[in-house]
């Protein structure tokens, strides 16, 4: 599904490498996991996956479904299937959470020369998944993520997600800033996205979301490199130790 | 002086191509005043403080600068399902057979061009007098030669609370017409209209809005400024306020070489409310677009609110400018005042303007005014885009949302919805 090898990403504004030589592949039905202290790229690689602007990719290759998704607009790549939950989602004045939703649906079916949604059944779907999700229609009415709370910009991350189906879905710490009820919806959405034929890659600075959404890869990323890979099991270990332990073995 | 002997010469030149103001019927008597005012003050030279930013040579030439009209035939019209009654000018000259009939239960409507020597009195002491107020503390020129000069526009008198809007649809058919339109309306105590315009009078024009609103009265002005790109204006509202009335103006404007609309606005009775707001798109990479708001505010009641939203989106070196000013008289405690510009810039070519003013004679109030000049989100434009929304259609979305700030401030959600559609209609055929 997804395929990284060797990436190697520097600033665009100054001469500072972030990722040194990434190399990870999530399979289909997968879900990996990637934990990692603060500030060793993991929200880098989110971005860089998606197509935002302010990294240069000075070496390796990134694929999808053995399409290189790095020549891809950002728009194109989630047409292709990649979708990022922000760890930040950001706010929208002006822009209501409906009308971006079926704009983003409508696009990414006509980018893949399929019919549109029709409004009517645009509204029963999301109507459905906004409910699994315990979003009101208040909050679907109200402009993009304004005047949300954590909890709930994170859960309007999922539904988006729900809507828009992607082949890969990315998520950047949406644990973070939850309660444990919420975290509890998060990943009730997530899992029930999980098919065959959908990969899932799950940024995370805690092994509590890894209790709920059960990873079958856990990967250990520090200073721009994944530098140890294995079951869950990792994360657990993780959960005890803290990350001084892996960093020195593999310093 | 040598300003004032240029002012002078000036508005010789222009008054040359002019016919001379009536010097019969009811509206002889201001046409002359308004005359003589203009005389003395002269047309405004690029160094006058009030036009600093929007230089007035396209208005005081004497002739217009030429402006093809747009072709819209084809195009759902403006205002599209909203039951009014329609009165069409053709380059300012009133189009009968275009127009519905001048009857409205709750209105008397006459032309200025029509009402003759018949004297209607509400309309003979209102003509002139607010652009005649309107002249301090800061000269209006193009009003005075206005009133001097008018060859049409409406008397509407509102007595009660008409079933329909009256809207008037000006077509611009001839690429050097100059119209120059007066409209009076007096609504009176308790009575209620909502006026709507559309549409370019013409190559050039000069209108003039004088609107004297009694206690308890309600006016909701709406303007769609027509697509023409190389159309020059001048346009002044003037609304007169008594006690707990309510006056709502909106302009939009699209397209445009030299648009300068002046809104001045005194609160003259306790507990009234004025909105004033507008949205301007302009892209000058065709035509230039200039286009220019410049608001006056004055309290001189107790517990007014004013409220002023304006916001621009410039592209391809288009040019806004804002002047607005909100004066709280002595006395006018309870005031609350407020006000913002805002300008999108699409580019680093465009450039907005702004001078916010406020001048306060009382403790008792809150007053409030900001002004911002900014991008387009790139974080927002980002996640749209990671969204699957292609480029240009996320930045339309944003451009969209940052104009829809202001249709909110029209009352009519059925005329604020079909000005939107005009907006994403512009937006879809200036992309790039
Ligand atoms: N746009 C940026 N400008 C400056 N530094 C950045 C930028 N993006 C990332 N970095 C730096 O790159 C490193 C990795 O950041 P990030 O990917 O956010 O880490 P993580 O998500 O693992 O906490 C940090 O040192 C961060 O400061
Ligand atoms: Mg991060």
């Amino acid at each position: 599904m997804l395929e990284i090898k060797n990436l190697h990403v520097k600033l665009e504004e100054e001469d500072k490498a972030i990722l040194k030589g990434v190399n990870l592949t999530v399979e289909p039905g997968k879900v990996h996991a990637i934990m990692g202290p603060n500030g060793s790229g993991k929200s880098t690689l989110s971005y860089v996956l998606s197509g935002r602007d302010g990294y240069e990719v000075t070496d390796g290759e990134v694929s999808l479904g053995g399409e290189d998704v790095l020549e891809l607009e950002p728009e194109e790549r989630a047409a292709a299937g990649i979708f990022l939950a922000f760890q930040y989602p950001v706010e929208i004045p002006g822009v209501g959470n409906m009308t971006f939703l079926r704009t983003a649906v409508n696009s990414q079916r006509k980018a893949r020369g399929e019919d549109e949604m029709s409004a009517a059944e645009f509204l029963k779907v999301i109507r459905e998944k906004a409910k699994e999700l315990k979003i009101d229609a208040d909050m679907l009415k109200r402009p993009v993520n304004v005047g949300f709370s954590g909890g709930e910009k994170k859960r309007n991350e999922i539904l988006q997600m729900a809507m828009l189906e992607p082949k890969m879905c990315i998520l950047d710490e949406t644990d973070s800033g939850l309660d444990v009820d919420a975290m509890k919806l998060v990943a009730q959405g997530v899992n029930a996205l999980r098919s065959e034929d959908r990969g899932f890659l799950v940024i995370t600075h805690y092994q509590r979301l890894l209790d709920h959404i059960k990873p079958d890869v856990v990967h250990i990323m520090a200073n721009g490199r994944i530098i140890a890979t294995g079951g869950p099991e990792l994360a657990l270990e993780v959960e005890e130790n803290g990350y001084a332990d892996i960093l020195k073995e593999h310093a | 002086m040598v300003a004032l002997e240029k002012k002078r010469e000036l508005t010789e030149a222009r008054l040359a191509t002019l016919p001379a103001p009536l010097s019969s019927g009811w509206t002889a008597p201001a046409r002359a005043a308004a005359a003589s005012r203009l005389a003395e003050m002269g047309l405004p030279l690029p160094r006058d403080e009030y036009w600093r930013f929007t230089k007035p040579a396209d208005l005081n030439a004497a002739e217009p600068p030429r402006s093809e009209p747009k072709d819209e035939s084809g195009e759902t019209p403006i205002y599209d399902g909203i039951e009014a009654l329609n009165i069409v000018f053709r380059d300012g000259v009133y189009d009968a057979d275009a127009s519905d009939a001048l009857e409205l239960e709750g209105v008397e409507i006459s032309l200025l061009s029509q009402s003759g020597v018949a004297d209607i009195h509400w309309a003979r002491d209102l003509y002139g007098t607010l652009e005649a107020d309107a002249q301090t503390p800061v000269a209006r020129p193009f009003a005075a030669l206005n009133t001097a000069h008018a060859t049409e526009g409406v008397l509407v008198r509102v007595t009660g609370k008409p079933a329909r809007p009256i809207c008037l649809r000006y077509e611009h058919a001839s690429a050097d017409s100059d119209p120059i339109l007066h409209h009076v309306i007096k609504v009176e105590e308790g009575a209620e209209l909502t006026f709507l315009e559309a549409g370019s009078p013409g190559a050039r024009f000069n209108t003039v809005l004088e609107a004297d609103i009694a206690d308890t009265g309600v006016l909701h002005h709406v303007r769609a400024q027509g697509r023409d790109t190389a159309r020059r204006s001048n346009c002044h509202d003037l609304a007169r306020l008594g006690r707990e009335s309510v006056f709502k103006s909106f302009t939009s404007t699209l397209n445009g070489a030299l648009t300068r609309n002046e809104h001045i606005v005194w609160f003259t009775g306790d507990d009234a409310v004025a909105h004033v707001a507008g949205a301007a798109i302009g892209d000058g990479k065709t035509a230039p677009f200039h286009h220019d708001d410049t608001v006056f505010v004055t309290h001189d009641a107790v517990n007014c609110e004013s409220r002023q939203v304006f916001k621009k989106v410039l592209k391809n070196g288009a040019v806004g400018v804002f002047q607005g000013k909100i004066l709280v008289q002595p006395g006018a405690q309870k005031t609350d005042g407020y006000q913002i510009s805002q300008a999108l810039l699409l580019d680093e070519d465009s450039q907005f303007l702004a001078k916010p003013e406020l001048e306060i004679y009382a403790d008792d109030v809150a007053c409030s005014h900001g002004s911002t000049t900014g991008a387009i989100d790139e974080d927002m434009l980002f996640y749209l885009r990671a969204r699957g929304i292609p480029n240009r259609r996320a930045q339309d979305l944003l451009v969209l949302a940052f104009v829809a700030e202001t249709l909110e401030e029209i009352e009519d959600p059925k005329i604020s919805e079909s000005l939107l559609l005009r907006l994403e209609h512009w937006l879809e055929r200036h992309a790039g």
